[in-house]
């Protein structure tokens, strides 16, 4: 305990302090109380006050909450105590698993916080819960939560990442030692309003938009993704917020009392509206289902038919790249398509020789409007 | 009471540049520290428009929109997603160019938003322009013996998009530190490809107002005008067209002094930004010798 720690306890005596366990109180007679669990001593001077409070974590941990942290009711208040199971262990039992860390996972972020027991100060090591075995000297160190913004923005393949809920968040950085304040900066830039939604979840005030609220709202080119057929928008929550693709956990349903079948996923944080990549995907969905179904004959062996199907769960799933080589035992193996490509399509690109359109060939289509 | 600056801007699916300036120009007014909270918010990034307010913690809100023109996502998109209770574009009176500030507030959060116009039309984009000029020629004096072109995308959507480039051209052309200004535009007449039509001087700098370097700036535009055949192969600044130098600049919004433009912003709108504006344009003076 600092001295500045044991001088604002005296300061806040007068009024009384009831918090995580600890109750300190100064009688009219000048006498302080000073009581944790298990523990209770009346009647006290100020020095004798100073002996029980000294290496007491309730009075560091006192500290920490109510004169560093502040902010009741607050998202990051919130965010911190969750992150130290505060609601769960008081200060004593919470200090010692403090001492080795206490770990908890926000979609891809492994969050371990620690605590200096002379003073309560924590600190906080954030990096992808890929990474939790690696030595902070084997990983790149940032100290900077701005820099989270830089690392979000692309894959360990060097994509592009417009998603940051997206279950590719990089690897191989860490932020070792991040103050409070700073720890919940980084959360906040790796996975914005995360930690905002949340927080209304927990206060039982999420306010949830679901696909036809959204839809509705939209205009410009995004007018149109209101006659998205409601079978479709299951689709779509297939495609787009299953777990594998999206760590946030969907709430929004196609209308308030109309639930999608799709599973809505097991993120920690939810999901309050249909996000941008949705609406925009929803936009070309919405063209694509306005036509109208042909009928094509095609000639296939049953193992090509079973290779288109296995080409189209290994791009769906993202699997094409742990495709080995020579893997021909793999269906969308690349020599194995090209196989097929060289057998089955014709000078045109189209499978089995069979035009798309007999009248439009080559009709691709290629909006990209991304407004 | 404790104030926050929330700059909006549109951001990408596709391209990782595109949110790159809002970011820089966020951290120089953070640093300069007249903000209790700094935030940014994107219509195509995260966090959306919808949930940026909810991200800030002041009761005092700042949205500066990083957009070049007045229309379609400064009056409907924005304040839509914003939640800006009772938003009427009739608030900003404004002919086009002259939207300052209009004050909400939010249904989302119960915050006051002051909700500023674009930094595209706000006077001081000018120097920014100019800026961009003096940067790219590595010359803070750089103006005799030069042409000027301000760029524009240009568009029949949106006759405000125009507006914004004539604006600052008639502006430059103002200062009559060029031998020539000129407005020119990617999808309407006078046409940028035609760029050396429009000048006599040698010399011709060109600044697009965009906010950020992407297609447009990075591909189109330099092919269009003749500074490469492919832009995958480069150019070079100044480039030789047609017995002129082009001294091609890239985006406006990438300039460091645009920090100064979203201040001014929340400055016109009431924030109380003492001596932050003077901070960042120390800070952004980055043409060499600009202080000699």
């Amino acid at each position: 305990m600092l001295a500045r720690q044991f001088d604002a306890l005296v300061d806040e005596a007068e009024s009384g302090i009831d918090f995580d366990g600890l109750l300190v109180a100064r009688a009219d007679d000048g006498g302080y109380t000073f009581a944790t669990p298990g523990h209770e001593a009346t009647d006290l001077s100020e020095t004798e006050l100073h002996a029980h409070a000294a290496d007491s974590p309730y009075v560091t941990n006192w500290y920490f909450w109510e004169r560093e942290v502040q902010r009741h009711d607050s998202p990051r208040r919130a965010f911190l105590r969750r992150a130290e199971a505060a609601a769960d262990h008081d200060p004593g039992e919470r200090y010692d698993a403090l001492h080795d860390g206490l770990v908890t996972e926000w979609g891809q972020l492994r969050i371990e916080a620690t605590v200096d027991p002379e003073t309560g100060d924590r600190r906080y090591d954030v990096r992808h819960v890929d990474d939790a075995d690696h030595a902070v000297a084997d990983l790149d160190a940032h100290h900077d939560p701005l820099e989270a913004r830089e690392i979000a923005k692309h894959t360990d393949d060097g994509m592009y990442r417009p998603l940051k809920p997206a279950t590719n968040m990089p690897t191989g950085w860490v932020f070792p030692d991040l103050d409070w304040r700073d720890a919940v900066e980084t959360v906040e830039l790796f996975l914005p309003a995360t930690v905002a939604n949340w927080y209304r979840e927990q206060q039982g005030e999420l306010d949830v938009d679901h696909w036809a609220d959204t839809m509705e709202r939209q205009t410009g080119i995004y007018g149109v993704v209101e006659e998205l057929p409601r079978e479709a928008v299951e689709w779509v929550a297939e495609a787009a917020c299953d777990d594998s693709q999206c760590t946030k956990r969907r709430e929004w349903q196609y209308s308030a009392d109309d639930e999608l079948a799709a599973d809505g996923g097991t993120g920690v944080y939810p999901c309050r509206e249909p996000c941008s990549l949705v609406v925009a995907a929803g936009r070309k969905w919405t063209k694509l289902e306005e036509e109208e179904p042909r009928e094509y004959t095609f000639h296939l062996t049953p193992s090509e038919k079973e290779q288109v199907e296995g080409i189209v769960d290994a791009v769906a799933d993202g699997r094409v790249d742990e495709i080995r080589e020579a893997d021909v035992y793999e269906d969308a193996n690349r020599y194995r398509t090209r196989y097929l490509r060289a057998k089955l399509f014709d000078d045109h690109g189209d499978l089995g020789g069979v035009p798309t359109d007999p009248e439009e060939h080559d009709d691709h289509d290629a909006d990209h409007d991304d407004e | 009471m404790s104030q926050a600056l929330v700059i909006v801007a549109h951001g990408s699916h596709l391209n990782p540049g595109s949110s790159a300036p809002t970011y820089d120009h966020a951290d120089t007014i953070r640093a300069a520290g007249a903000f209790d909270e700094v935030r940014t918010g994107y219509w195509k990034e995260e966090p959306s428009l919808r949930e940026v307010l909810r991200t800030v913690e002041s009761d005092e809100v700042y949205v500066v929109p990083m957009f070049v023109s007045e229309g379609y996502f400064t009056e409907q998109v924005i304040p839509r997603e914003l939640r800006l209770d009772g938003w009427d574009v009739a608030d900003w009176d404004s002919d086009g160019l002259s939207a300052d500030v209009a004050t909400y507030t939010a249904a989302d959060t119960g915050q006051t938003v002051h909700y500023c116009g674009p930094v595209g039309t706000h006077e001081s984009m000018t120097d920014v322009l100019i800026r961009r000029a003096e940067s790219v020629t590595d010359d803070p004096h750089v103006g005799e013996g030069f042409g000027f072109a301000v760029v524009g995308h240009g568009t029949e959507r949106n006759e405000n998009s125009a507006k914004a480039i004539e604006y600052h051209a008639e502006r430059v052309r103002e200062t009559g530190r060029f031998d020539e200004v000129q407005a020119l535009y990617m999808d309407e007449e006078p046409e940028v490809d035609d760029v050396t039509d429009f000048f006599e001087s040698e010399d011709v700098v060109v600044v697009p107002l965009f906010i950020s370097d992407g297609f447009h700036t990075q591909e189109d535009i330099p092919e269009d005008m003749g500074l490469t055949d492919d832009y995958r192969t480069g150019y070079d600044v100044p480039a030789e067209v047609d017995g002129h130098r082009i001294w091609y600049a890239g985006a406006v919004g990438t300039e460091a002094l645009m920090a100064d433009v979203v201040l001014e912003r929340a400055a016109d709108a009431g924030a109380d930004v003492a001596g932050a504006i003077e901070t960042v344009r120390e800070t952004t003076r980055v043409a060499p010798g600009a202080d000699d």
